[in-house]
């Protein structure tokens, strides 16, 4: 049963990626505004957008 | 917008917010410059909204406290612990015992972050309750936080038990979503403005005949300004040059356009309409008969809990009763068995910890909240509707608060040829009075005859000679000797060489709703406060029947001393009003309404934003936030209940790891289903659902 302690290990390491990528979108500002995103699609894009950053 | 870029390639970078109205641009400098940047917005038909005043910089700065990586922690950590927390629970064999302290260990682990990062805030603000010698629901809160992390370690570390990792986390998890919930912000509206986001930016001086624009600020007394139409004065002035008729409706009340003559003193805040006129400044923007309003120390105080709430109230008795029920179980105990004391004593703090009433108040409120959203009345917070329920006066501004930019509506009864129409159109462009100014834009521009003879009686009517002919104008007691008081409405007759020819009708448009709105006097006192002059007093008494209910010709600093003076009695007093002068009376006011019929235009700082189209809904807004006091109290009863229940275990000192974990999160999910619930049958009840 020792694997359980390996197992809980990796579990630990993955939710505590996940949990590092939600402050990473946070902190960049990806949440900051939920709603234009799902407009912009809309949008014509016929030329290459300009590069965001 | 976002493809500025191709209109002009100096644009690097353009991201349109849609619900903050916003648009981040990022541009070269060197090759676009700011004032070319706005002429091109403005040429593609988004003229961006220059403005004195920093809203943007300040409703950014609200959403700093890491509210949501707060939450994230917390609930990540909630996951995990009930995950370990699991084996626990459904029994471990023997053979298995030296996971019991594995995972107790990784629980604690688990819970420092939870402690330390998601709940730092509890502590700070039981620290500075401490300090002030007051108690509110966060010292409670924070003893429980504390209390459930020393006795998890202690258990653990000595593997005496299991200790409530999982209440714990479950616990913080909450109060931050409750915390969440709470903070709705409306991006689109500001309840922050002042002056300074109605007054222009920029103002054109002129200096020996040349003109040029400087910024407000550099404004000084003396210099010679120019205003065109439609332009706003920033600052006390004396009338040069041009003929000066000015709207005065936002600043004063004043619902007509007032004729100034030169060398007259013009108020900062009117607006000119008409040609352009030459002005010099006699007083610093910050120091004019409005502005100076500013200055007031309605507006240097701190703006939050002007009422005590519902929570803080209880929260003080509560947290007395707990601690002494915490200490007579360790008491009780400690003679007889010192572990089994101590036991009890954390177990009561532990099960007592008002999680449930911490909920209560901000689900109800933020259910509260978007149902008034959903009817076009925004509050700033979520604060505001326990003290939308707790009023007990209520005070209109008149002039664009119940009356409507459409205002007064023109009628002659009788019948009048094109000449006797002259005659009283030139008689009436000499009176100062709003009614004859009426009934000169109700005839229009006609020629102007010379009067021989004219004399006006104050607030009565005029008489005059003019072309050899004799004109009588007024009220019906000037006119006729008497005067019939069943009258409803203004009326002003007409009498040309001694024969009567008719009367001119006057009917007031007032907000639609208003009927409804005046039976609140039932339940409230209504006042009204009018910077107009008193001409509608007849019409609006069938709305405030009661005695000294109306007030006319208040300045603005007169309106904030009324409520100042109605609060020294006692009221809980709302304010109603829209414009600048009814600013200071919307901030020292417990509750300050503005009323717009454009959200997105300006409005004067205040704790709410109501739509002139839900203006007839008032008194159901009123209604349902008493019914959402009515929740919040019935919910507090739920959560006493189940922190009885507990208590009966906790004091016999056998709280049970599993028990806590139970009775936390099924008291909490009481607590939201049931507030939630019936906010919204509260909300169908006065059917503003």
């Amino acid at each position: 049963m020792s694997i359980i302690y390996f197992l809980i290990g990796c579990s630990l390491f993955l939710a505590t990626c996940f949990l590092g990528a939600f402050f990473w979108a946070q902190k960049t500002g990806q949440n900051d505004d939920l709603h234009t995103p799902s407009m912009r699609i809309l949008l014509d894009d016929n030329d290459e957008l300009p590069d965001e950053k | 917008l976002e493809q500025l870029h191709r209109i002009n390639p100096a644009v690097i970078y353009c991201r349109v917010d849609f619900l903050k109205k916003q648009l981040n641009i990022r541009f070269d400098h060197h090759k676009l410059s700011l004032q070319q940047l706005v002429e091109l917005l403005y040429d593609i038909g988004y003229e961006p909204v220059i403005s004195l005043q920093d809203i943007i910089k300040k409703q950014n700065l609200v959403n700093k406290d890491r509210l949501v990586s707060k939450i994230a922690v917390a609930g990540f950590c909630f996951g995990n612990v009930m995950l370990f927390s699991f084996p626990e629970y459904l029994g471990i064999s023997s053979f298995e015992h030296s996971f019991q302290y594995f995972f107790g260990l990784i629980n604690l682990i688990i819970c420092i972050p939870v402690v330390f990062y998601s709940g730092r805030g509890y502590f700070i603000s039981a620290w500075n309750n401490l300090k002030n010698k007051t108690l509110n629901i966060d010292f409670p809160l924070a003893l429980g936080i504390a209390v459930l992390f020393i006795r998890t370690a202690v258990e653990v570390l000595t593997k005496t038990g299991a200790g409530f990792a999982d209440t714990l986390c479950g616990l913080v998890f909450f109060l931050l979503i409750g915390k969440f919930v709470q903070k709705k912000t409306y991006h689109h509206i500001s309840f922050e403005r002042d002056y300074r986001s109605f007054f222009p930016v920029a103002v054109h001086i002129v200096n020996d005949g040349v003109e040029k624009p400087i910024a407000l600020g550099q404004l000084q007394t003396n210099q010679r300004i120019i205003i065109r139409h439609n332009e706003i004065i920033p600052a006390d002035a004396i009338l040069l040059k041009g003929d000066a008729l000015i709207d005065f409706s936002f600043v004063t009340g004043e619902s007509v356009l007032v004729n100034k003559t030169l060398g007259e003193i013009i108020y900062a805040g009117g607006r000119q309409t008409g040609e352009a006129i030459e002005l010099e400044v006699i007083k610093p923007v910050s120091q004019s008969y409005l502005t100076q309003l500013w200055n007031n120390e309605a507006f240097t105080r701190k703006q939050d809990n002007r009422m005590q709430t519902f929570n803080e109230k209880v929260s003080k008795y509560f947290t007395v009763v707990l601690l002494i029920i915490a200490i007579a179980s360790l008491c009780f105990w400690l003679p007889v068995d010192v572990s089994k004391g101590f036991a009890a004593f954390t177990a009561v703090l532990i099960v007592a910890c008002p999680c449930a009433l911490a909920l209560s108040t901000p689900f109800t409120m933020s259910a509260a909240l978007s149902i008034f959203d959903k009817n076009r009345f925004y509050l700033k917070n979520a604060a505001v509707v326990e003290q939308l329920a707790r009023i007990n006066t209520i005070v209109f501004d008149k002039t664009g608060t119940i009356t409507t930019d459409e205002g007064n509506n023109v009628k002659f009864e009788g019948r009048m040829s094109a000449e006797q129409a002259m005659l009283v159109y030139s008689a009436c462009i000499n009176s100062i009075h709003p009614l004859s100014r009426l009934i000169c834009r109700f005839l229009g521009k006609r020629e102007r005859l010379p009067v021989a003879d004219y004399k006006e009686v104050p607030g009565q009517g005029i008489l005059a000679r003019i072309n050899g002919h004799k004109l009588r104008l007024g009220s019906g007691k000037f006119v006729f000797n008497q005067f019939d008081k069943s009258i409803n409405s203004t009326q002003v007759y007409v009498i040309i060489d001694d024969v009567y020819l008719g009367y001119f009708i006057f009917s007031h448009h007032y907000r639609d709703g208003m009927e409804e709105v005046s039976e609140l006097e039932n339940f409230y006192q209504l006042y009204l406060l009018s910077g107009d002059h008193d001409h509608e007093r007849t019409e609006l008494r069938q709305f405030f029947p009661g005695a000294d209910r109306m007030r006319f010709q208040q300045s603005p600093q007169d309106k904030l001393d009324f409520i100042q003076s109605l609060q020294q009695t006692d009221a809980k007093v709302m304010m109603v009003g829209d414009g600048l002068n009814d600013s200071g009376a919307l901030k020292q006011s417990d509750l300050g309404v503005a009323v717009t019929d454009d959200v997105n235009n300006f409005s004067p700082g205040s704790d709410a934003i109501l739509d002139g189209t839900s203006f007839s809904r008032l008194p159901d807004f009123l209604k349902f936030s008493k019914d959402t006091i009515k929740i919040i109290h019935f919910s507090f009863l739920i959560s006493l209940t189940y922190n009885l229940t507990g208590l009966s275990y906790a004091v016999t000192g056998n709280l049970s790891p599993l028990t806590a974990a139970i009775l936390m999160p099924l008291s909490t999910v009481t607590i939201i289903s049931f507030t939630s619930i019936a906010t919204h049958v509260a909300g169908k009840k006065r059917k503003l659902i």
